[in-house]
């Protein structure tokens, strides 16, 4: 089945005293589309700082496409094409909506730090950022600020910045979050396209969300992963329920979805 | 979309085309020799403001010591026309070039500590090396000249078509192509992909790291060639004045470039330009008629960062929106409306202000204003500039919600489109 697009081996992080990842193993194929479920605190989004390296992790080995990332810095990952989300939506406030997703396209395209190229004649660039913002929906909105966007717009956005690089390996974290039953159901259209093709990780908290896209899923309670399987395997599986039972979801959340 | 890029190409050049007008015709409407050095100072200015706002304004860099590059430019060139005075094979024309190549350097040099960070860690390291660099240029006066700075005189070598640089005039023109020059040049930055990804790096550091890009990169890039434009600046000024101070390179200069940038706008590229010029001719018009120009200096900085943190640009662009949506004639009748308050307040303000100065400056304790004379060891004019001024300060305050309202219900109704 080939090189894993991701393989996190023993991967720890400690705050202080504080064990925040407690010796995570996680395998994600390549082209597989793959979940991190878990309870509030259980560390989800501190995995995706360790793979993304916005935290150095403590100890431990993460391989992108078979070769180590460990100890390096996020633009140095991000060029070997791993691109992320956030939960907390981190865009280019002051700049239009072309923009900021231009601005994620340049890097890939090989444009790096030139001051002798105008952008306007950068013309793979700006059909790129015209695609993806046709991709995302907001093909009219190209010249508006993007700190007035709405939140469901700035959260596809969001999206756009991290897919318009053209990396293979995406990682999304929560990006339904705050989202209501409609915008979900877009947002996950959108996710579905936009990754066809590409390995996803993701965490999210919409379970419905999570049963519908994930082709796997692992659940991470107090830092470790005490399961990965299908979505049916996960359903099934009787630790998993007991850690949500323990941390107030309830098994028939998990059912329903 | 394919038929947009010519007519933007065709504004942009029309645009270039009246700055150079504007830059030839200036010395012919004012071409006293006070004019006319007071356009050159101007000139530099200009650059030397916007070199800085590549920091400021696009790269979201405060720098405390943007002096430093401007005095290296301006010792670098003066050294060089010295040089040039003992057979260096070069044009007094092409000379801001050796200010330019320091300020590079000097850039690619101080960047390389200072920009590991933005916010407070690099005000602070741009503040030190300000300070190290203004201390250092006294220690070694064979580079930096000591108390008495380094002199030149730029007419050198042979005259080419009759320019020598003597006439003040020629050196007008020297500075408005440099001028003209490094304004198309800096603006031409900010339509890169390096200009881009500036203020990407301005707005969101963490988030251009997730796209690829290394801030620090991109600060230092921004920072050095700042620092070139920086050099060229001080290498028109070494020109002009053909003698360099340490003072060139010291924290006074550092705050002046700061305060005309911020007062002119740093969100628009034109900002620091109306900026450099507007207090160019403070400077020079303010310092001929009062002791208190300082002052006055600090009150209208004061003002404009509680009251128009945008600078000057961007309260031309408001009113240039309003225009646009034909709307402008509503806001007129209420700054009307303030205009009297306004003038009570300042007019007592500076009364109060220039009694202080005179009482302060010597024996003479009576002033003429308006043709009679005051008595400034009675409590009268004093009552009188300061009841004008409490007034004034309560007028603008019962009246300023006039402004505010009109500029809602203009805004409103231009944003509502025709009605």
């Amino acid at each position: 089945m080939g090189v894993p697009a991701l393989q996190l081996t023993d991967v720890r992080k400690r705050f202080g005293q504080t064990a925040i990842i407690n010796g995570v193993n996680l395998e994600v194929a390549a082209g597989e589309r793959h979940a991190i479920i878990g309870p509030n605190g259980a560390g989800k989004s501190s995995l995706f700082h360790l793979i993304s390296a916005r935290f150095p992790v403590t100890s431990g080995s993460i391989l992108l496409k078979g070769e180590s990332v460990t100890g390096l810095s996020p633009h140095q990952i991000n060029r070997r094409g791993l691109s992320r989300s956030f939960q907390v939506t981190n865009i280019f406030h002051n700049l239009s909506v072309f923009e900021n997703v231009r601005c994620a396209v340049l890097w890939s395209l090989g444009y790096r730090y030139s001051f002798w190229q105008r952008l306007a004649g950068l013309t793979d660039a700006n059909l790129q950022a015209r695609r993806v913002l046709g991709e995302i929906g907001l093909e009219h909105r190209g010249d508006t600020v993007a700190g007035i966007l709405s939140y469901a717009e700035q959260r596809a956005l969001e999206i756009g910045i991290t897919i318009a690089g053209g990396a293979d390996v995406i990682l999304l974290d929560e990006p339904t979050a705050g989202m209501s039953n409609s915008e979900t159901a877009d947002a996950v259209a959108l996710i579905r396209r936009v990754t066809e093709g590409k390995t996803l990780l993701m965490v999210e908290h919409d379970m419905s969300v999570v049963f519908d896209l994930a082709d796997r899923i692992s659940v991470l309670v107090y830092g470790e992963i005490i399961s990965t399987g299908t979505p049916e395997q996960i359903r099934a599986d009787r630790a998993v329920q007991e850690a949500y039972l323990g941390t107030g979801f309830s098994a028939a959340e998990i059912d329903r979805a | 979309m394919s038929g947009a890029p010519p007519l933007l190409h065709r504004r942009r050049l029309l645009a270039w085309g009246a700055l150079a007008a504007v830059l030839i015709v200036l010395p012919l409407l004012f071409g006293k020799s006070f004019a006319l050095s007071l356009l050159c100072q101007a000139g530099i200015m200009v650059i030397f403001a916007l070199s800085y706002n590549m920091l400021l304004g696009q790269t979201g860099l405060l720098s405390f010591g943007h002096a430093v590059y401007f005095g290296i430019g301006a010792f670098a060139t003066i050294h060089a026309l010295n040089r040039v005075d003992h057979g260096l094979p070069l044009p007094v024309t092409l000379l801001p070039l050796a200010g330019a190549a320091a300020g590079l350097a000097a850039g690619l040099l101080f960047g390389y500590v200072s920009t590991k960070r933005a916010g407070t860690t690099f005000a602070m390291i741009s503040l030190g090396l300000g300070e190290l660099v203004a201390s250092a240029s006294l220690m070694f006066p064979a580079l930096f000249g000591g108390e008495g700075g380094v002199s030149g005189n730029r007419v050198v070598g042979h005259a080419v078509l009759g320019i020598s640089y003597g006439p003040q005039i020629q050196m007008y023109y020297l500075i408005a192509a440099w001028t003209f020059v490094c304004i198309v040049a800096m603006y031409a930055l900010t339509q890169t992909p390096l200009g881009r990804m500036a203020n990407a790096v301005r707005d969101n550091p963490e988030r251009a790291q997730f796209v690829g890009y290394d801030p620090q990169s991109v600060r230092f890039l921004m920072l050095a060639l700042s620092g070139l434009f920086a050099g060229i600046a001080g290498g028109l000024s070494a020109l002009n004045y053909e003698i360099v101070t340490a003072e060139t390179l010291g924290a006074q200069t550092s705050g002046i470039v700061l305060l005309m940038t911020f007062v002119g706008g740093v969100g628009f590229f034109y900002g620091p330009i109306i900026g450099a010029v507007l207090i160019t001719l403070l400077q020079i018009a303010l310092a001929g008629v009062t002791n208190a120009w300082l002052f006055y200096f600090g009150l209208f900085f004061l003002v404009m960062v509680l009251y128009a943190p945008g600078g000057i640009a961007s309260l031309l662009h408001m009113h240039r929106r309003l225009w646009d949506a034909g709307r402008l004639a509503r806001v007129l009748p209420a700054y009307a409306w303030v205009g009297p308050p306004l003038l009570l307040f300042f007019g007592g303000l500076i009364g109060l202000v220039e009694m202080a100065y005179q009482r302060a400056d010597g024996d003479d304790m009576t002033m003429k204003v308006f043709g009679s004379r005051l008595d400034l060891s009675t409590a009268t004019p004093w009552l009188a500039a300061l009841l004008a001024a409490a007034a004034g300060l309560a007028l603008l305050r019962a009246s300023w919600p006039r402004v505010a309202e009109a500029w809602r219900q203009a805004l409103a109704s231009a944003e509502g489109g025709e009605e």
